[in-house]
């Protein structure tokens, strides 16, 4: 369906697209922040390099689809070979996370300019840009590299980027700086206890290059340093991706950085970091340890439900939209984790599916909360009361990204739950599905709450006039939001996508 | 068991330091006691990979006599990149316990080392990062301690919940 | 500011010699680097050190004139983008990102590649770092106010 890039793209741009989607973002940064004109050039630019990226992630896919199964590209950096030098490794699974990622980049990075405008000082915008493109590198890192130890490089060099980009929505809010400085601290034991994981790993197989680890542990076996080892990165990565109950630094960090940045961290940073902890958990670890398996049914599936469960009750007594959803996403983190902790192809597909679908629909809710912080100057329900009359086109945008989240047939949501219940159901997990089923009644109480208030309640100042979010806030959001109902309604190009990911990680992918 | 301890003596150190720097984490409310915990932890990490690359009797991994000779013909750019491919084979046999790979020396496993020279970069840039963000939460809150700041900050979402349900008794 | 007055003879009389030699010995480990430990990050730690410690003897406002705090955050940037030009060229002239053998197109054997790409990509190391330890300085050195002299 996407070969036709392949006749487009210049043959460099194809020989090298593994490395490129990750050094133009890399180039990028340090250029943007020199760039004049109070930001304006560098948001061009910005634009510019995040659609350049979204084209390469296109190259990466159709190479990938050009075999049947998937083919997995190799690029060795600076020319040493695995496992002694780093390695790009493209397979199913990764490109999938990179496509992702760069489309959100590039959606949100195009909506960022009006709401950046409003919400960061003149002098700040053009070393903003740059702070957002060394973390949108750092997660297109992550997900490219093969080897562990630049993962963990790259994951603390979004990481950190991140907490300065959450730190500037203190111009708007002051709670702003704790929240980073929470943020930075959990972030960093996280990204900390994975490298403590690592050097065990490290001791134990004597290689850093997470295919030959995958080959070296099975001749270790399940030793008890790899035991540690599997152990500090599960916590880690844990840390990373937000699971229950190492979720404390998310609520704050998305309800007070600006809203750009928690479009774009809503839709990509745990994503990424689930990804990773994916990897490990089905390619560098292999399912036959017998600790690896009960560890996911006995702390991933519990963790994932008891996410489902307090996060989403959490969610339903918030007063501010954005804590709402971001106690959401760690809800929606948990439906992934428990279709992951599965174990089987099917789980895993519908964990990835249901990232995907997540991203469209967190990034599309945030985005329209960040309109109407734009023209209204508050997230609390009470501001968004009466806003359905005052801001038709923001708030039916937001209606069907909350519908989606709550899984009503028809919406991306939907078709992503759906397979997640129906691979549990397969394992015999009945009673995880019926929890599945309950967690979006709450969905729908949370959501519910605000859709009322947004359509049914008259507004709370009568003179607010009718006032729209600017045309390059729409478009993006719009798009989003069809997103939602393209997958919602012919789901097979992202399940697919997601079913690709899952037969790359079980049938050898690894090796 | 006494010798089972001492041989692991530089495991027990830096567990030891890991204890201190996660409880200095999480027990101080001063947000640079947390940060100098972190520091603390980080050092932790770093002593633990050095530990793993050291070898016994082995000496620091630059080629020298016979071994830089053999390898590169006494040309000295020869030998650099002589040396290049065999430390990265040097890595990954080392972890294995043999360390002498047709080498007339034996050397310390260099992986390791240039690893932890990037988590201390990563380290500086996060520490520094974490310290910008206090300076400006001092500005910001007049304090650093972190019950305080939560504190002040319950006191705003309190009157924000007053504001928005007038007329309710209040939750706290 | 305390150049007026003579409290710190000592101090600046043994710094003023100190200062040129750190910055040397900063470009030795720099240069070195190739064949023996040191190397940029070294070498960026030690000459940011040298202009840190004028900092602190002659105070922070005759620093940031002699090393402004624009002039340090280019040269992080620019050192990065030196560092990442190489790997750019590399892909330039057919190789992979970062490869230097690919620099110069040379017939097997040669070894140019390797050296200028290694020296290159050092000096890259050494401006972003002495750039980003002297930015980091400034923006914490800056923010306060000069100790007086009656408080040393």
């Amino acid at each position: 369906m996407i070969e036709w890039i392949l006749e487009l793209a210049p043959a460099w741009a194809e020989a090298h697209a593994p490395a490129l989607i990750v050094v133009l973002p890399l180039l990028a940064g340090p250029i943007c922040a020199f760039l004049p004109g109070q930001g304006r050039t560098a948001w061009l630019f910005t634009v510019l390099v995040t659609g350049l990226c979204t084209l390469l992630a296109l190259v990466l896919l159709a190479q990938v689809q050009s075999v049947e199964g998937g083919a997995i590209i190799s690029y060795a950096m600076g020319g040493w070979e695995p496992p002694f030098g780093i390695e790009f490794r493209i397979d199913a699974l990764n490109v999938l996370v990179l496509l992702l990622v760069s489309v959100i980049a590039f959606l949100t990075s195009i909506f960022g300019w009006p709401s950046i405008q409003a919400e960061i000082n003149e002098e700040k915008r053009a070393m903003f840009f740059g702070a957002f493109q060394v973390c949108f590198m750092g997660l297109l890192g992550v997900t490219a590299t093969g080897d562990a130890f630049n993962l963990f490089v790259f994951l603390e060099l979004s990481s950190i980027a991140t907490y300065v980009l959450v730190a500037l929505g203190s111009g708007r809010d002051r709670r702003a700086l704790p929240a980073a400085i929470n943020y930075l601290l959990m972030g960093t034991i996280g990204a900390s206890f994975y490298v403590v994981g690592v050097g065990f790993l490290y001791a134990s197989t004597g290689t850093l290059n997470m295919a030959d680890l995958a080959v070296r542990l099975q001749d270790v076996g399940g030793n008890r340093a790899v035991q540690v080892g599997f152990a500090f990165i599960l916590v880690g990565l844990g840390l990373k991706a937000a699971m229950f109950p190492l979720h404390q630094w998310l609520p704050n960090a998305y309800s007070y950085s600006p809203s750009f940045v928690t479009a774009f961290l809503a839709a990509t940073a745990t994503k990424v970091a689930i990804y990773a902890l994916v990897r490990f958990l089905f390619s560098v670890f292999s399912l036959e340890y017998i600790f690896e398996g009960a560890s996911l049914a006995l702390i991933l599936a519990p963790m994932g439900i008891a996410a489902m469960l307090a996060c989403s009750f959490q969610a339903i007594f918030q007063s501010d939209i954005r804590r709402t959803l971001a106690y959401s996403s760690v809800a929606q983190v948990g439906y992934m984790l428990l279709g992951i902790s599965l174990g089987t192809a099917a789980g895993v597909s519908a964990g990835m599916f249901h990232l995907v679908n997540h991203a469209l629909m967190k990034g599309a809710l945030f985005m329209a909360v960040a309109g109407v912080v734009l023209t209204y100057k508050g997230t609390r329900i009470h501001d968004f009361a009466g806003l359905g009359r005052s801001a038709p086109w923001t708030m039916t945008a937001f209606a069907i990204g909350a519908l989606s989240l709550i899984g009503v047939p028809l919406t991306a949501g939907f078709q992503s739950k759906f397979a997640l219940v129906s691979a549990l159901l397969s394992s015999g997990w009945w009673w995880a599905a019926m929890i599945v089923v309950f967690s979006s009644v709450l969905a729908v109480i949370y959501m519910g709450r605000i859709l009322e208030a947004v359509f049914f309640r008259p507004p709370n100042n009568p003179q607010k006039r009718h006032k729209e979010a600017p045309m390059l806030l729409l478009v993006p959001l719009w798009i989003l939001a069809l997103a939602n109902i393209w997958v919602g309604i012919n789901g097979n190009f992202v399940s697919g996508l997601a079913d690709n990911a899952a037969a790359a990680l079980f049938v050898g992918g690894a090796q | 068991m006494l010798e089972f301890i001492l041989e692991r003596g530089n495991y027990w150190a830096i567990i030891g330091l890991m204890m201190i720097g996660l409880y200095t984490l999480f027990a101080a409310t001063n947000l640079i006691k947390r940060l100098v915990g972190l520091s603390i932890f980080q050092t932790s990490i770093i002593l633990f990979y050095i530990s793993l690359s050291r070898i016994d009797g082995g000496t620091a991994p630059i080629l020298y006599g016979k071994d830089a000779k053999g390898h590169g013909g006494g040309h000295g750019e020869e030998a650099a990149a002589a040396y290049g491919a065999d430390a990265a084979h040097g890595a990954a046999d080392a972890a294995h316990g043999a360390a002498s790979h047709g080498f007339e020396h034996v050397y310390s496993n260099p992986l390791p080392h240039v690893l932890m020279l990037t988590a201390i970069v990563v380290g500086v840039a996060t520490l520094a990062v974490g310290l910008a963000i206090v300076v400006r939460i001092r500005e910001a809150y007049g304090t650093i301690e972190a019950d305080e700041i939560r504190d002040m900050d319950l006191d705003v979402a309190l009157a924000q919940y007053a504001e928005d349900h007038p007329g309710e008794a209040n939750p706290a | 500011m305390s150049q007026k007055t003579d409290h710190h003879v000592i101090l600046r009389v043994v710094a003023k010699p100190l200062i040129p030699i750190i910055s040397l010995f900063a470009f030795y480990v720099q240069f070195h680097g190739d064949y023996s430990p040191g190397g940029g990050f070294q070498a960026g730690v030690i000459f940011a050190v040298a202009v840190i410690l004028y900092a602190l003897i002659f105070g922070i406002a005759p620093a940031m004139r002699a090393v402004p705090p624009v002039f340090t955050r280019s040269l992080a940037a620019f050192g990065f983008l030196l560092y990442a030009g190489v790997g750019v060229w590399a892909l330039i002239m057919g190789g992979n990102f970062l490869d230097y053998d690919a620099l110069f197109n040379e017939p097997p054997g040669g070894h140019d590649g390797q050296h200028y790409g290694i020296l290159l990509i050092e000096l890259g190391v050494l401006l972003a770092v002495a750039g980003s330890m002297l930015s980091i300085f400034y923006a914490f050195a800056g923010r306060v106010t000069e100790i007086k002299d009656e408080d040393w």
